[in-house]
């Protein structure tokens, strides 16, 4: 798959970024270069090998179902100028 | 700055401190004034802190000190100056990991490490710099002001961690920072500014509050100016966290050193730090090995990579200017807005690992990167677990360079940025217990020593760095 100009855009519109011109100059032979570094994994064989998500392997956590007192509305809502009657505020869905 | 001065507390043990405390011999509210004092004047060249919580911590000075004249106090850390990186909440202090996209974001609750160290009365002074959410070697990614090495202002502290490394070394007064890394921001910056620091294994200290670059790599821990302070704070926020279900519900092992044995990889590292850590090796007097990790050195970078971005393109998501951080007026849609304050707030390496972690998740590129990755991280893991079966400690340089000047840093491709992280990656992939130990000067620039033990095996990181004071 080559690396290029529309590739970026596409990722970048995923991402929600809208990178400049510059950017995406800047970006480009960086990006080619690290992909490349990283292909290099393909010369290992892990065709029989389980992935590990985490380094430490993990099972169920469980916890009692207690209901605990969560944060209060003014708390979370204290971080945001976009607020309306104890809900967030957000721009137009569509 | 001579930062030399005041040499009778500069090699007081933080347990001496606390019990100076306890028996009214030092005053918590002099001292606390003596450190904020000394902090702001450090602050003004070399940038280690990104806020001084200087009325927060004359107020926790103040209902210390009342407590401790009613007899009432207690704690294993009464009174004590700590720093936290600035990516660590702290409930009521501006926590913005290095990011303009969380400048003035003021935390409503306090992470658990921060909330077991209060409760033991500890104090904080303030939140050090530190690269963007942790993406960086050098602290240079930081989006406000770039701290400096504490041997020499133009060159860099390391990273991420580099503010907690360079005040840690550069205070006169008992103290200890609480810092994080992912793929070696702990050890870099300990190395390179001359101190102590340790990365535990994963899971045993609590992420919760812990604002994340990468879920599965993170990991918390202390830097200090001798081993015994870093003992002291890691049996203290170390534990199980129902807040964080990746925490591990384990005890310590204790400690056992037979066997040593130096990763040959690392050798090939500038001569001066070779011999340099040889020598360090060989005043310990016990016998060491050479033993080969092919896999971890050859594929450890491109392994790491594959997985921090993959993981920091998830967990940045959720910053879009909505509920918390920097915001912009409300217009557009929500795709609309949501990127344009990321692509506004956001710095250049966040954007690039954003590009790079999405491309890596991607259907249609997702086997071949994320997927593969994950596979080789098994056997990295792997490659570790039978050396630990032969031996009891796995050694290397922790830096391959000394701390470089900033002019030299700017030289660089986010590939060779990438490639300093050459011998740190490794430990922090199999969520190994690892540390930096300073090992002497070369040029007047400090050299630091790594040591990685096992799972659980932490002990054996204090133990030898006892053993090398």
């Amino acid at each position: 798959m080559e690396i290029n100009k529309e590739l970026i855009q596409k990722i970048a519109q995923n991402a929600r970024l809208n990178l400049t011109e510059e950017e995406i100059k800047e970006f480009l032979p960086q990006l080619k270069e690290i992909l490349e570094a990283f292909s290099t994994l393909d010369k290992l064989n892990t065709a029989k090998t389980k992935p590990s998500f985490q380094p430490i392997e993990i099972k169920n956590i469980y916890q009692d179902d207690i209901s605990e007192p969560s944060l209060p509305q003014d708390i979370a809502l204290s971080n945001t100028k976009h607020k309306k009657n104890g809900f967030f505020q957000g721009p137009k869905a569509l | 700055m001579d930062f030399s001065k005041d040499q009778k507390h500069f090699k007081m043990l933080a347990k001496d401190f606390i019990k100076k405390v306890k028996d009214k011999e030092i005053s918590v509210i002099k001292n606390t004034e003596k450190i904020l004092k000394e902090a702001k004047n450090i602050n003004k060249e070399y940038s280690y802190f990104n806020f001084i919580s200087e009325e927060y911590a004359l107020k926790q000075a103040q209902e210390i000190e009342k407590s401790i004249k009613q007899n009432k106090a207690q704690g294993s850390l009464l009174g004590l100056p700590i720093s936290v990186k600035d990516c660590i909440c702290t409930q009521s202090i501006p926590s913005s990991s290095g990011s303009k996209i969380l400048e003035n974001y003021i935390p409503p609750f306090n992470a658990t490490v921060i909330q077991k160290c209060l409760q033991e009365g500890a104090i904080i002074i303030g939140k050090t710099s530190q690269d963007e959410f942790g993406f960086g070697g050098f602290s240079t990614n930081s989006a406000f002001e770039i701290p400096k090495n504490p041997f020499d202002k133009t060159r860099a502290t390391g990273g991420s961690s580099g503010g907690s490394a360079g005040f840690t070394q550069a205070t006169s007064l008992p103290h200890i920072s609480i810092a994080e890394s992912t793929g070696g921001s702990i050890v870099n910056p300990s190395s390179f500014c001359g101190v102590y620091g340790l990365c535990p294994t994963y899971g045993l200290i609590s992420r919760y509050g812990l604002i994340d670059y990468a879920n599965s790599l993170d990991k918390i821990g202390p830097m200090a100016k001798n081993i015994e302070d870093i003992e002291l704070m890691l049996n203290t926020i170390k534990g199980q966290d129902p807040k964080d279900s990746t925490s591990l519900n384990q005890e310590l092992k204790k400690s056992k050193i037979k066997k040593i044995a130096i990763i040959k990889e690392s050798l090939g590292v500038d001569k001066q730090i070779k011999d340099l850590i040889l020598e360090k090796l060989d005043s310990l007097k016990i016998k060491y090995n050479l033993i080969s990790l092919p896999i971890t050195q050859r594929y450890g970078i491109q392994t790491y990579y594959l997985i921090a971005m993959s993981e920091a393109s998830t967990n940045l998501a959720k910053l879009a200017g909505l509920t918390h951080g920097s915001q912009l007026h409300l217009k557009g849609t929500f795709n609309e807005y949501f990127s344009e304050v990321r692509s506004k707030f956001l710095g250049k390496e966040a954007k690039r690992r954003i590009i790079l972690g999405t491309f890596a998740r991607m259907s249609g590129f997702r086997n071949a990167y994320y997927l593969k990755a994950m596979k080789v991280r098994t056997l990295i893991i792997n490659e570790y677990k039978k050396a630990f079966k032969k031996y009891d400690l796995l050694v290397s340089p922790t830096m391959p360079i000394l701390p470089p000047k900033f002019s030299e840093i700017e030289k660089l491709t986010p590939l060779q940025n990438y490639m300093m992280d050459i011998l740190t990656v490794g430990p922090n992939l199999a969520g190994l217990p690892h540390s930096n130990i300073p090992a002497g000067f070369i040029n007047k620039l400090p050299v630091g020593i790594l040591f990685i033990a096992d799972h659980l095996c932490e002990n054996n990181l204090i133990e030898i760095g006892k053993k090398l004071k």
